[in-house]
């Protein structure tokens, strides 16, 4: 093998080890996945809100609350509420189905997000309704940047 | 079983919305990471986590590798008489993890 090919090889070796490095998704990815949840239906801003810091320092483990303005009495009540992050690669983080014994709306976790990005919340109702509300989160180092270096 | 932590009150009145506490310990593997060997680690997930009591569900979560190592959640019950309050965390591989405590309503 000439000196040229060995080098040529082994720059592609090098570059096949990079390539799992996990992408972003685009809008597109996004709504995909919105609508793999809930179809076609319209999505109406307000009665979520998202509670998270506008800035993270690490997105290992960020903190959320999700509020929803709903009674939770009889009929009216919220069935299901999921949080998406736009710019991660697997855009869906969770979905949290609330049962007939749940309280309040609310719901509080530690999300990772791999850099700055808009964080989304929907919620169904129990009458079919969607709500929304999106929150941008600065990153300063992303989850899936930092553990990348690990080895 | 991994080790898991929760916090529910120890009595409420009826009616009341107490707030619930549950964390496990998992990795949460999200198929990004690489072992010492550069090798990448596989997705390993807990894909349900479930809180019932007083025969009902309270909170159902389905979980995704977006959330973090540690996977917590903390969200409200309503109080309606004295029994378990029964935590269940189900791994991607099938392994179950339960907890339990009580709530004395009075």
């Amino acid at each position: 093998m000439k000196r040229r090919e060995a080098l040529l090889a082994i720059s592609g070796g090098v570059l096949l080890s990079v390539l799992p490095l996990p992408g972003v998704a685009s809008d597109a990815e996004t709504a995909e996945a919105i609508r793999l949840l809930y179809g076609e239906r319209m999505l109406n801003p307000g009665r979520v809100t998202l509670k998270l810091p506008a800035l993270a320092e690490s997105g290992n483990s960020v903190p959320l609350t999700l509020d929803i303005d709903s009674p939770m009495s009889g009929q009216d009540r919220v069935m299901r509420a999921s949080i998406f992050a736009s710019r991660n690669p697997r855009p869906l983080v969770a979905t949290a189905l609330f049962g007939p014994h749940a309280g309040t709306p609310s719901f509080s976790t530690n999300i990772r997000l791999s850099g700055t990005q808009d964080v989304i919340a929907i919620a169904e109702m129990s009458d079919q309704t969607l709500w929304t509300s999106q929150v941008r989160v600065l990153v300063t180092v992303g989850a899936c940047d930092v553990l990348q270096m690990r080895f | 079983m991994p080790n898991s932590r929760i916090k529910v009150p120890e009595q409420a009145k009826a009616g009341d919305k107490v707030e619930i506490r549950a964390l496990i310990m998992h990795p949460m593997e999200n198929g990004f990471n690489f072992d010492s060997q550069g090798t990448t680690i596989p997705v390993h997930i807990i894909t349900d986590f479930v809180c019932a009591y007083d025969g009902a569900e309270v909170l159902r979560v389905q979980l995704q590798p977006g959330l973090s190592a540690n996977p917590y959640f903390s969200f409200y019950l309503t109080a309606t008489r004295t029994g378990p309050v029964n935590f269940t965390w189900t791994d991607q591989d099938g392994t179950i993890t339960t907890n339990s405590a009580t709530l004395q309503v009075t």
